[in-house]
């Protein structure tokens, strides 16, 4: 028994080591190598997921009209649990598979660690979805969407200059980056703006299917207008919830209510009136978008939400950067890195998720919110 | 002995491998993080194999002692510049606090036995990740703010810095982690373990896990011994958790849940309980495993369980064991034989 299990674990041992060695990646002629990082499984595997679709169909359609400066794209999606270690062995994985660039990663936590390792290889990091403020600490790093705090201050500023109400209470998500990230901004723009807030309520991750003590302190206090800055599923809950107990303030959510209007099983009707900001709206007239949500839908059957959007965007913005820095594909991550960190300040993009976006050099993108409000089903812009 | 030198072959491999470049960066990030589940399995074997107790609450541990060593590296960045005497303090940290929580949570708990023991340790493994959820800290001009609300309630002044954001957890930990601080706390974990396991007090645990009323009616004093191996069990933990954090850019407590503790009594139980080495082949294998089988996207979850249930029946299911007696027996008597 002792023995075999020694040889046993001499043998996994050996095998572990085999596999361990690297294989040198054979630099293919004439591709660049773009790596995804998201979680494909897990409680936020919607988001990972829908990113990675959006992502491959930009790349397809790249490489149909003839690739970027006479390459054509090849992408690599690896699942990271929505995990910061898990992020960073992805990371790691698509390093050896020869990865040039990295859209990723989804989420803001695991965005944080990997962009650590991103800025000590210099390897050019854009997320499309990665609100966090530290997500691009570096100077290798871009984003797509906005952070978590130009969207609190940009909620705050709109419903004051709008002068939507005077008393507003907000609900948010402690144990959630996104959703806490907004609501301190939310708060810290508050005080410059013409409305009050009356009550600010907290959910955390483990209650987040009952939410009738928090709308009945906001009903208390007399709101006017509820803000809701965390994702569709809970906000589709919350609706509920106030149906049930005859409260109808004005709602306002940010981009994660995006989506709403697919939840299953939920009467859409409950939320009509709701204003959101996002950068992104299905139902946009525009040709690019009508385009993009068709095939999505062709594809994967179901209406594209703003992460694919936001990924669908950004291969196209590290195409705009790429051209505009005159890269080829034999050049490595680093060099890329470089060429990019400078490209990215010169391009101003036009995308399905805001028009005449432009960057700084800390790579935020500058755009102009847009708001919608849901009329009749369907998403109107404000 | 012959974990030890599984142990430092390996290192020597692997730095050899580092060395000539021939490893890939999968593996070397991997590295750090297999150093850290082998602490834990080795010091949740103490609990669970030696000991006897079934504790759920492992990861919770890990999460004190990680929170408490990257609290103090942001602490004191400034303080000590040294990164090696800075991370060495820290890790230190980590252990006594962890300890220290396994001492007041042990006292209450180890009055426990079997099932009721593995559900308060979950609790308490939960709670504590919940406690940590609720704090905000941050520093300014004025010294240290405290609030349990969030980071309004702080008052900082504009330059102020946030060092523990709530659920947010920390971020910007400088990364002193490497594969020689992982290496060489292994060997302190096997050390501090083996020499436990079969010291006189180690002897006495056993005693007590094989039959209580038998230990305590030749005067071994049972909550003493249980307590003995439940802090150092836990100290361990903070140990790894430190090296956990220090690894990554950011730490979230959510990390820490009843899914990492299920993780850890995972390669506890497959690596053979109360067996060390195994703990240590195990804990290796199955942090890798998920990683190795990258290339099988989205049936690698699928084929990692599969794996697990495959190699828990060779392990243990009576019918394997007979088969493996029979046709692999032979085998390894002959090639025995000949070793010798």
């Amino acid at each position: 028994m002792k023995k075999f299990n020694k040889v046993i674990g001499a043998a996994v041992a050996a095998a572990m080591v085999a596999s361990a060695v690297a294989v040198p990646a054979a630099a293919e002629e004439g591709t660049f190598k773009i790596g995804g990082i998201g979680p494909v499984t897990g409680a936020a595997a919607a988001y990972g997921s829908a990113v990675m679709n959006g992502a491959q169909i930009a790349v397809d359609e790249i490489n149909e009209a003839g690739g970027v400066n006479g390459a054509q794209l090849e992408f690599n999606p690896q699942d990271d649990e929505h995990d910061a270690e898990k992020s960073v062995n992805a990371y790691n994985t698509l390093k050896d598979w020869g990865m040039q660039m990295l859209l990723g990663s989804v989420t803001s936590a695991p965005c944080i660690a990997v962009e650590a390792e991103a800025v000590n290889d210099n390897m050019f990091l854009l997320t499309p979805s990665g609100t966090a403020v530290e997500c691009i600490s570096g100077d290798n790093a871009f984003r797509v969407c906005f952070s978590d705090p130009a969207q609190g201050t940009e909620s705050a500023k709109f419903i004051g200059e709008n002068g939507l109400a005077t008393k507003v209470a907000v609900i948010y998500d402690s144990s959630d980056v996104y959703s806490s990230g907004i609501y301190d901004a939310f708060q810290t723009e508050a005080a410059n703006q013409p409305f009050e807030i009356v009550a600010s309520e907290s959910f955390t991750a483990d209650s987040k299917t009952d939410f009738s003590v928090q709308l009945q302190k906001a009903k208390d206090s007399g709101a006017e207008l509820v803000y809701l800055p965390f994702y569709y599923n809970e906000a589709s809950l919350v609706f509920q919830q106030a149906a049930g107990m005859d409260f109808a303030p004005l709602w306002f959510g940010v981009d994660g209510m995006d989506g709403i209007l697919s939840v299953e099983g939920f009467d859409t009707s409950l939320a009509e009136g709701v204003m959101l900001l996002t950068p992104f709206s299905a139902s946009a007239e525009d040709e690019k978008t009508q385009s993009f949500v068709t095939k999505y839908q062709d594809l994967y059957g179901e209406v594209p939400n703003q992460f694919a959007a936001d990924a669908y965007d950004g291969i196209y913005i590290l195409k705009a950067a790429l051209e505009q820095a005159g890269a080829t594909a034999d050049m490595d991550a680093s060099a890329i890195c470089d060429a990019l960190k400078a490209a990215m300040q010169e391009i101003t993009y036009d995308g399905i998720t805001g028009t005449q976006i432009t960057w700084g050099a800390d790579g935020e993108p500058i755009k102009a919110p847009i708001a919608v409000k849901i009329v009749n089903g369907a998403y109107e812009f404000m | 002995m012959i974990t030890y030198a599984i142990v430092i072959a390996a290192f020597v491999i692997m730095q050899i491998l580092r060395g000539t470049g021939h490893i890939s960066s999968l593996f070397e990030g991997l590295l750090v993080p297999i150093c850290v589940y082998v602490i834990l399995a080795v010091s949740l074997n103490l609990v669970v194999g030696i000991s006897g107790e079934l504790s759920l609450g492992h990861a919770g541990f890990m999460c004190v002692g990680a929170f408490a060593s990257a609290f103090f590296t942001k602490c004191a960045q400034n303080a000590i510049p040294v990164s090696g005497v800075r991370f060495a303090l820290a890790i230190l940290i980590g252990a006594v606090v962890a300890a220290v929580l396994g001492v007041l949570i042990g006292i209450p708990v180890l009055r426990l036995k079997g099932d009721y023991l593995a559900i308060v340790t979950l609790a308490f493994g939960e709670i504590i990740k919940n406690v940590i959820n609720v704090f905000y800290i941050g520093r300014d001009v004025n010294g240290i703010h405290i609030s349990m609300k969030d980071k309004f309630s702080l008052g900082m002044e504009a330059d102020g810095e946030m060092l523990l954001n709530g659920p947010q957890g920390i971020t910007g930990i400088p990364k002193d982690s490497s594969f020689v601080v992982g290496f060489i706390l292994i060997l302190i974990t096997l050390f501090i373990a083996l020499n436990l396991i079969n010291s006189r007090d180690g002897r006495a645990i056993k005693a007590i896990r094989d039959n209580r009323i038998a230990a305590s009616s030749i005067g071994i004093n049972i909550t003493k011994y249980k307590l003995m191996a439940f802090t150092i069990s836990s100290a361990l933990a903070g140990m790894a958790g430190a090296l956990y954090s220090h690894n990554l850019a950011t730490l979230q407590a959510s990390k820490f849940n009843f899914n990492t503790s299920i993780l850890v009594l995972v390669f506890v139980v497959l690596g053979g309980i109360g067996n060390i080495r195994g703990s240590v082949i195990a804990a290796v294998v199955l942090t890798a495993l998920p990683e190795l089988l990258r290339g099988l996207a989205d049936y690698r979850m699928l084929i990692y369980a599969i794996v697990l249930i495959v190699m828990m029946l060779f392990n243990w299911a009576p019918k394997a064991l007979e088969w493996r007696e029979r046709y692999l027996g032979r085998f390894f008597k002959k090639s025995a034989k000949e070793g010798e």
